[in-house]
């Protein structure tokens, strides 16, 4: 059986990264390189990328609660969100064979459904 | 209960994942299959005290299960189109299948998928592979109903949502996804055999289910060495189960139970597995565990059991399982072997290590080297701490009586 468009559903990568004082120069060039060629790689495995995103370092961001402006990220961790992409996969299962492969420094990666917003459909 | 009922009951308990596994297909989604699958069991209870058992019970029901799926299919696909189905891998439309025993394996694959939580995989495997209603999952597990329910709500969500697949997964994630299956089998096994909590140490029921996922696991996947392990591992359990406590229901240790009750049966059957599993290739943890359970259940006292070659069976667990609880274990056949110095060593060394930290065996374990070294002041205290970590009424009981011993009269 070949999937159809109709088979496949969206997902969001979020990719978590060991935000380190440097980060992303100090970004391994290694992690950096795969980067580039990802997008192929997983249109080589029946999977498609809607859209990727990558983020500035987590000490960049402004957070915004109950109407109070702080510096820094919305929640403080070690493993900061550092990018995301979306992508259409067949199912979780598919869904999590590509995911594991995202090219990360040292971190790991979070998959979740979309819920309604559907990008990247033509017209 | 009369004939009918008694083949009804009968089919709900070996036809309900067969017939649900086949439903799915159709709807795609599993509380509409769930609802299709109740209904047809209504219906056999009907037709059936009408026209009597038919020769298939299962097929009848998987006919009729399917026939009412497509009709709620029907009407609710206008009403919500957009729904996330269930990716299923073949055709939903295509003739009713005879009973593929991939079906069922499926179901079990998509029931302890990693990505839903271990509470949400054992309820799951017991609500839609063994058909138990939700308010008997509850009350095994100690929760609310409510709480019970809303989990398996929260489960089956996700699978849609997430699009956790309806499927035998690939070769190259089999045995990562094979060992949550049997897992999930183990820790059912486990709940029924010692309950966490409350004064009923054994719950006939969720043992016997286990049982039954364990030989349908074998029997599906007839060359995976572990589901054999698995399979022998729990029938030697079973064989003892009837043992480990007194007629007043306080627990017995193994080397104080009546051996000849053990079921032989049972265990030669269990034996044959582990002999089979361990030539078959290099075994995992089910199958050492297997092994180490068939040596003690064919020894003919605790004394004459062949500890050495029960400290080796551990050595290897270790190997493949470097969990601290094997390393407690193995020190308990040390101290057969070696005498209790050696094993205390062991056993100080894993409580500095931390990771035991509050579990009450380690104190219970340590307590039982300290009194046969004769240091029963420092053995009694060690079951006082056992004793704050335990929260199992028949094991408190066994250790209260413990303690009662090192401490003479003064307690």
């Amino acid at each position: 059986m070949t999937a159809t468009d109709e088979t496949l559903t969206q997902y969001v990568v979020l990719i978590y990264e060991h935000q380190t004082p440097n980060w992303p120069d100090d970004m391994p060039p290694e992690v950096m390189a795969a980067n580039e060629t990802f997008d192929d790689w997983i249109a080589e495995q029946g999977g498609r990328v809607v859209a990727g995103i990558g983020l500035q370092a987590s000490d960049t961001a402004t957070a915004v609660r109950g109407g109070v402006v702080t510096d820094g990220p919305f929640i403080e961790t070690k493993e900061a969100l550092a990018g995301l992409y979306v992508l259409e996969a067949r199912d979780l299962d598919h869904a999590l064979a590509i995911a594991r492969m995202t090219p990360v420094a040292d971190g790991g990666v979070e998959v979740r459904p979309l819920l309604g917003l559907q990008l990247g459909e033509p017209g | 209960m009369n004939a009918v009922e008694r083949a009804v009951a009968d089919a709900h308990r070996d036809e309900w994942a067969a017939v649900l596994a086949a439903t799915v297909r159709v709807t795609r989604d599993l509380d509409t299959a769930e609802e299709a699958v109740q209904e047809a069991y209504v219906q056999a209870l009907r037709t059936w005290r009408r026209d009597g058992v038919p020769d298939r019970p299962g097929a009848w029901l998987t006919t009729v299960s399917r026939r009412t799926a497509l009709n709620l299919v029907r009407r609710r696909r206008t009403l919500d189109a957009k729904l996330p189905l269930l990716v299923t891998p073949a055709a939903e439309d295509a003739e009713p299948p005879a009973a593929i025993p991939d079906d069922r394996l499926r179901l079990m694959f998509t029931c302890c998928h990693p990505a839903l939580s271990p509470e949400a995989q054992v309820a799951l495997t017991l609500r839609l592979v063994c058909g138990v209603a939700t308010p008997d999952i509850a009350r095994a597990f100690i929760v609310a109903e409510a709480t019970m329910a809303a989990r398996l709500t929260r489960a089956k969500k996700k699978i849609a949502a997430a699009r956790i697949p309806y499927a035998v997964p690939p070769a190259a994630e089999l045995p990562a996804r094979v060992d949550a299956v049997l897992t999930v089998v183990h820790l059912l096994y486990s709940t029924g055999h010692t309950a966490p909590s409350g004064g009923d140490l054994v719950r006939a029921e969720l043992c016997g289910r286990a049982l039954e996922l364990a030989g349908l696991v074998r029997r599906l996947l007839p060359d995976d060495r572990e589901a054999m392990g698995l399979q022998a591992l729990l029938l030697v359990h079973e064989a003892r189960r009837d043992t480990r406590t007194d007629a007043a229901g306080r627990l017995l240790r193994l080397e104080d139970q009546d051996r000849s009750r053990w079921d032989r049966a049972q265990i030669a059957e269990a034996d044959r597995l582990v002999v089979a599993a361990l030539r078959a290739g290099p075994p995992g943890r089910f199958t050492l565990q297997a092994a180490i359970a068939s040596l003690h259940a064919r020894a003919p006292s605790y004394e004459a059991t062949d500890w050495p070659q029960i400290l080796t069976l551990y050595g290897e667990l270790a190997q493949v399982w470097p969990s601290p609880v094997v390393a407690l274990n193995r020190a308990v056949a040390l101290g057969m072997v070696d005498g209790p110095g050696a094993a205390l060593a062991e056993v100080d060394a894993l409580e500095r290590d931390g990771r035991l930290a509050g579990y009450h065996y380690l104190a219970a374990t340590r307590a039982d080297l300290l009194h046969r070294l004769d240091r029963d002041t420092e053995a009694a205290a060690a079951y006082r701490e056992a004793l704050a970590g335990c929260d199992n009424e028949a094991e408190r009981a066994f250790l209260r009586e413990r303690l009662r011993r090192v401490t003479g009269s003064r307690r």
